[in-house]
């Protein structure tokens, strides 16, 4: 594989779609409006758990401009929303209802909709409709024993295990077991748009069209066709621009249902935009869970096995991801290090608070922190330093692709290629490391309290099997790659240009990128999984090849030589040995090639080609984080002074958006390692229900990223070598800052939740006042 | 998060706002100032006034007018107001270094300083301005002009000695001695919020000693107010870090936070505390 960079290929290119978003030309869901529409508004329950007496409407019908408001009963004929990959028995009777159904389980829990022709006057009602609950006693941590979720079933949904090994042979010969206890705080993805969904019937084609899709808009599809008993042919979505998604935003939820069975009854247009604060209390939150880890190591700090018990708070229901985090979570933990039996066991319940599901690096930030944790109490334990216990355990190169005995998103995981230790020793190089610890050293002896953190990581990306795409060129030699693919923003359509514009041969400015529109291609995965990449651009690459290839032979024809003498650049096909010779451009060979040009022969009419890509496994992709966090024992704050990110992406299409995500996740990570956290009283009343109470970190608040792209270790799974990126920057930001931190307070142990607070710190400082111990740098 | 419907004025005169105050004083009135707190709370409708009178514009509000013996701030002074003054120096620059912990740039220049007083959030730096330096409040009615000492003007969360058909037209600060030493220290978890904690100090060095000692305290208890016990206890004394460390200890016991993190919190008000002297101590 030519690890070159190419004229499009390997450059930071300039971003196509941001013209229209720097002008204020973007076309958001809120943006979306269509005449004689109805605006819709959920009324949410006020209460944690209860059971639903009765709903009074009367008042809020009575405002003029009210045109109908539901309740349960209104809708019983819709199925609850289901899983995307499809139905699981024991999971069922946990779906989630599009209006609660006898009982709310969480404050948000929708209990009624309103229809009315303005957005305020529809909150004006809603504010009208009483709600009768009688409340219950709310379950509010997984760690509670569970409670019964209806008749015969309890809160505890399932137990996802996965292992191998004898681990408890392991424990036995252990010369030292340490074990944790580990939590990670509920927090989640928060876009700066939030959700927004327009369902629009039209009746003179028989079409039922949702806008303001994101992320899956093709699974959605089949999702929505299902629950609503239509073809997938008359329902389409249609993805405008998006403001961030982030794994939350794009999922099926109650009122994306709602929006279409409205707009089917009605015949009216039905908009339903999510304000902030319903937005903090409806959309999935994430990552809430609890681990108690222990393992067991020889007496040079290898690992012999590792058992993890783990126990996730979902929230009120199970949405539609069904328990991927959590099989996730219990797959991916020991990596990149060897570990020779291993035992998971996660118990799957159900609380009264937000539903949960997927936020980027679902399972892997959560993961990471418990293990790197582990191997910083290893190291402390067995007088080790905190590198050196990481490289003895580090899967070798030699030992690629690694097959292990684990499953993450339903297949098996085998790590694809890679040289964990190499990167290891490039990322300490990098930031010299030995001049940085003596300087550490040095501050700590002046009294500050400052530390390293370190931590690696294992992520996945591109999940397949099979992606498609269509590329077509007009008689302007402009050229249209349809995908089914989706921008949340992370530059989707410069990235696919980028790979047609290099395969094919033409200014990456010349194609338009479609994406997000079931109506424009029949398949499509989608964004998420950092997914878009690794699959969409391959298979775009494949359609190129083909479209090259058709060029290239109608050429040959025209310009009387063979094929294997000419090539295109700049959208022209010419001939390298002779540049001034006879030159045809794209746009005249798609001209011959329409249906009724007397020069098409026999071709079949068009410059186009669908191309497919096939993948059997997914690419793993790795990182090395570093960081340098300092506290101020005034306050309790903890400052991230340098973080050095070191990142493993196979090939970098467009290294500069790599170097955005990789950014921008480390933004949410620090954020969730610092800052954000969803709190409940003991009713299970949300606090956190403005940004003033669910803190965010500004760009005041995130240090610069230094960041190493790596590009040693090219997947074998797919021809451009390329690992995915949108994950990275978040996976082991929790853990690097939690190491940091501990680091810095010089007491082995303590920092074992997420976030950390400075109310936490303070308090272990005022606990530990005057003892402070030694930790091995 | 869209707000109740209200009536909406936009008054250009002082007197069409105090009538208008007075006509609808009982239906649930408020001032629109800056908006930087009140619009937030009307679309979250924990605020749902019957009438909004909008202050914006009227002229000659948005003045610091130094009269010598006081400086007036009048209603429309933003809080970017405070960052290029041509105030007396020393006064000048702890307000303009206070004015730039007040949330972020496109906040600061909308909201205002009365604004902030009459809103009282107990983390307000001008709250906390007013307690510690010497401040009147002018607030004007129907019934007339009274003047309000700050040290009368808080009475608890939120709330003020402000009636409900008044228009507070201007605040008026003394000016302190020329020699006048200032240091304000504050912590917000991130940049921009409210201070969890906040403490600004002034005081003269006579031969010295410090002298005229006045130590104020923000974020922590219902409003912000003077600390005497911590004032009497720096009086006289030569500034130095044990001297400041013990001023921020003896503050930590006379406090009553009010937030449920009273612990943390306490905590807090010894670290402002002794910052905002040394603050003070370093612009000597
Ligand atoms: C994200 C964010 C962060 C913030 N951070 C801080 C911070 O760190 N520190 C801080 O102090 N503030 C902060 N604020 C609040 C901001 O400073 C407000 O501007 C201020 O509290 C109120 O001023 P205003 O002019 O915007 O008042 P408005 O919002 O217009 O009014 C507030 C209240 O005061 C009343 N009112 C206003 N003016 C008068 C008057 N002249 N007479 C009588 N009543 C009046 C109104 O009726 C209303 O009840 C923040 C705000 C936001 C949105």
């Amino acid at each position: 594989m030519n690890k070159q960079p190419g004229q499009y290929f390997g450059q930071p290119l300039q971003r196509l779609e941001d013209q229209p978003l720097v002008r204020g030309q973007g076309c958001f869901a809120a943006d979306i409006s269509f005449p004689y529409q109805l605006h819709m508004r959920v009324v949410r329950s006020d209460h944690a758990h209860g059971r639903i007496l009765s709903i009074d409407t009367s008042a809020a019908a009575a405002l003029p401009g009210v045109v109908a408001i539901w309740t349960a009963d209104d809708v019983a004929d819709i199925p609850p929303i289901d899983f995307r990959e499809g139905s699981v028995e024991k999971l069922a009777p946990f779906r989630q209802h599009i209006l609660a159904q006898g009982k709310v389980r969480y404050v948000g829990d929708p209990v009624a909709v309103v229809f009315a022709t303005d957005a305020y006057l529809a909150e004006d009602a809603a504010d009208l409709v009483r709600v009768d609950i009688e409340e219950l006693v709310p379950l509010l941590s997984a760690d509670d024993a569970p409670q019964e979720f209806s008749p015969g079933l309890l809160t505890e949904a399932t137990i996802c295990s996965q292992g191998y090994g004898d681990v408890e042979a392991a424990f036995k010969q252990a010369h030292a077991i340490v074990e944790l206890d580990l939590s990670i705080g509920r927090h989640t993805g928060v876009p700066l748009e939030t959700r927004g969904a327009i369902g629009r019937y039209d009746a003179a084609r028989d079409v039922l069209e949702l806008h303001g899709a994101a992320k899956v808009p093709h699974r959605n599809r089949e999702s929505l066709a299902k629950m609503l008993s239509r073809s997938t042919t008359s329902l389409h979505l249609y993805e405008g621009h998006v403001g961030g998604g982030f794994g939350v935003r794009g999922e099926i939820y109650p009122e994306d249902v709602l929006v279409l069975v409205a707009a089917l009854r009605f015949n009216r247009p039905v908009k339903w935009i999510e304000d902030r604060r319903e937005h903090l209390m409806a959309t999935n939150h994430s990552r809430q869970q609890h681990h108690r880890i222990r393992a067991a190591v020889d007496a040079n700090g290898l690992l012999l096995g590792i058992e993890n018990e783990v126990w996730h708070d979902q929230g009120a229901y199970i949405r539609t991801h069904g328990t991927r985090i959590a099989d996730m979570t219990c797959g991916i933990l020991p990596y990149p290090y060897k570990v020779p039996a291993y035992q998971a066991d996660l118990h799957f319940r159900l609380t009264n608070k937000t539903p949960a599901a997927t936020y980027r690096a679902p399972g892997r930030y959560e993961a990471n922190f418990v293990r790197e944790r582990l191997l910083d109490a290893i190291a402390i334990r067995l007088g080790l330093s905190r590198i050196e216990v990481r490289r003895r355990n580090l899967i070798r190169q030699e030992e690629m692709p690694y097959e292990a005995p684990l499953m993450a998103l339903g297949e098996h995981i085998v790590l694809d290629s890679g040289d964990y230790e190499g990167l290891l020793d490039k990322s300490l190089a990098s930031i010299k490391c030995v001049e940085l610890e003596a300087e550490v050293a040095a501050r700590k002896a002046n009294g500050e309290l400052v530390g390293l953190g370190l931590a690696m990581f294992v992520e996945k990306s591109g999940l397949g099997p099979t992606d498609g795409a269509r590329i077509n060129v007009d008689s302007s030699g402009t050229v249209e790659v349809v995908t089914g693919g989706a921008s949340v923003g992370q530059g989707f359509e410069t990235v696919m240009a980028q790979v047609c514009a290099e395969t094919l041969g033409v200014a990456y400015t010349k194609i338009r990128v479609v994406h997000g529109r079931t109506d424009r291609i029949e398949y499509g995965i989608g964004a998420h999984a950092s997914r878009a990449t690794v699959m969409t651009a391959n298979a775009t690459r494949e359609a190129a090849l083909l479209v090259r290839k058709k060029a290239l032979t109608v050429a040959a024809e025209l310009l009387q030589t063979p094929e294997d003498q000419l090539d295109i650049a700049n959208g022209i096909v010419f001939r390298p040995s002779q540049p001034q010779g006879p030159s045809i451009s794209l746009g005249e060979i798609a001209q011959r090639l329409r249906p009724l040009s007397p020069n098409r022969g026999d071709h079949i009419p068009g410059l186009c080609a669908e191309g497919w890509f096939n993948t059997d496994h997914q690419v793993y992709p790795y990182g090395v984080f570093i960081a340098l966090a300092r506290i101020d024992p005034g306050t309790g704050a903890v400052i991230v002074e340098r973080i050095q990110i070191a990142y493993e992406i196979g090939r970098a299409i467009n290294p500069m958006l790599v170097k955005g995500q990789i950014m921008g996740g480390f933004a949410q990570g620090l954020g969730g390692a610092l800052l954000e956290e969803f709190r409940y009283d003991d009713r299970g009343q949300p606090l956190c229900l403005t940004f003033a109470d669910y803190l965010m970190p500004t760009l005041l608040d995130v240090p610069p990223v230094e960041i190493l792209l790596c590009e040693d270790a090219p997947s074998p799974c797919n021809p451009l070598g390329i690992k995915g990126a949108g994950e990275s920057g978040i996976a082991a930001a929790g853990a690097v800052i939690a190491s940091a931190v501990e680091d810095a307070l010089g007491l082995p142990g303590v920092i074992r939740s997420l976030p950390i607070t400075p109310h936490m710190i303070k308090d272990i400082l005022r606990k530990s006042s005057g003892t402070p111990v030694e930790m091995c740098p | 998060m869209k707000a109740a419907s209200f009536q909406y004025y936009a008054p250009t005169s002082i007197a069409d706002v105090v009538a208008l105050m007075a006509e609808h004083s009982d239906a649930g009135i408020r001032i629109l100032a800056g908006g930087q707190s009140l619009v937030p709370t009307m679309a979250y409708r924990l605020a749902r006034p019957a009438h909004l009178i909008d202050i914006n514009r009227i002229a000659g509000l948005d003045q610091i007018t130094d009269h010598g013996e006081f400086l007036e701030i009048g209603a429309l002074v933003r809080h970017e107001g405070f960052a290029a003054n041509r105030l007396p120096a020393r006064l000048g620059a702890i307000l303009a270094h206070i004015a730039n912990h007040i949330a972020h740039r496109p906040i600061r220049a909308r909201g205002t300083f009365c604004g902030s007083l009459a809103h009282a959030d107990p983390a307000s730096e001008w709250c906390l301005v007013a307690a510690t330096l010497e401040a009147e409040l002018i607030a004007e009615s129907a019934r007339g002009v009274r003047t309000i000492s700050s040290a009368d003007y808080f009475r608890g969360i939120m709330s003020t000695a402000l009636e409900d058909d008044e228009f507070l037209t201007s605040v008026r600060i003394r000016r302190p001695a020329d020699d006048t030493l200032f240091g304000f220290f504050e912590y917000s978890r991130r940049h921009g919020d409210f201070a969890l904690a906040a403490s600004l100090v002034s005081f003269q060095l006579t031969a010295g000693l410090m002298q005229n000692v006045r130590l104020g305290l923000g974020g922590v208890e219902d409003y912000p107010r003077r600390l005497a016990e911590v004032e009497s206890l720096l009086e006289g004394q030569s500034p130095s870090a044990a001297v400041f460390t013990r001023a921020g200890d003896l503050a930590a016991q006379h406090v009553n936070p009010s937030a449920a993190d009273v612990d943390y919190r306490i905590e807090l008000v010894k670290t402002v505390v002794e910052r905002a002297l040394q603050h003070a101590n370093e612009t000597t």
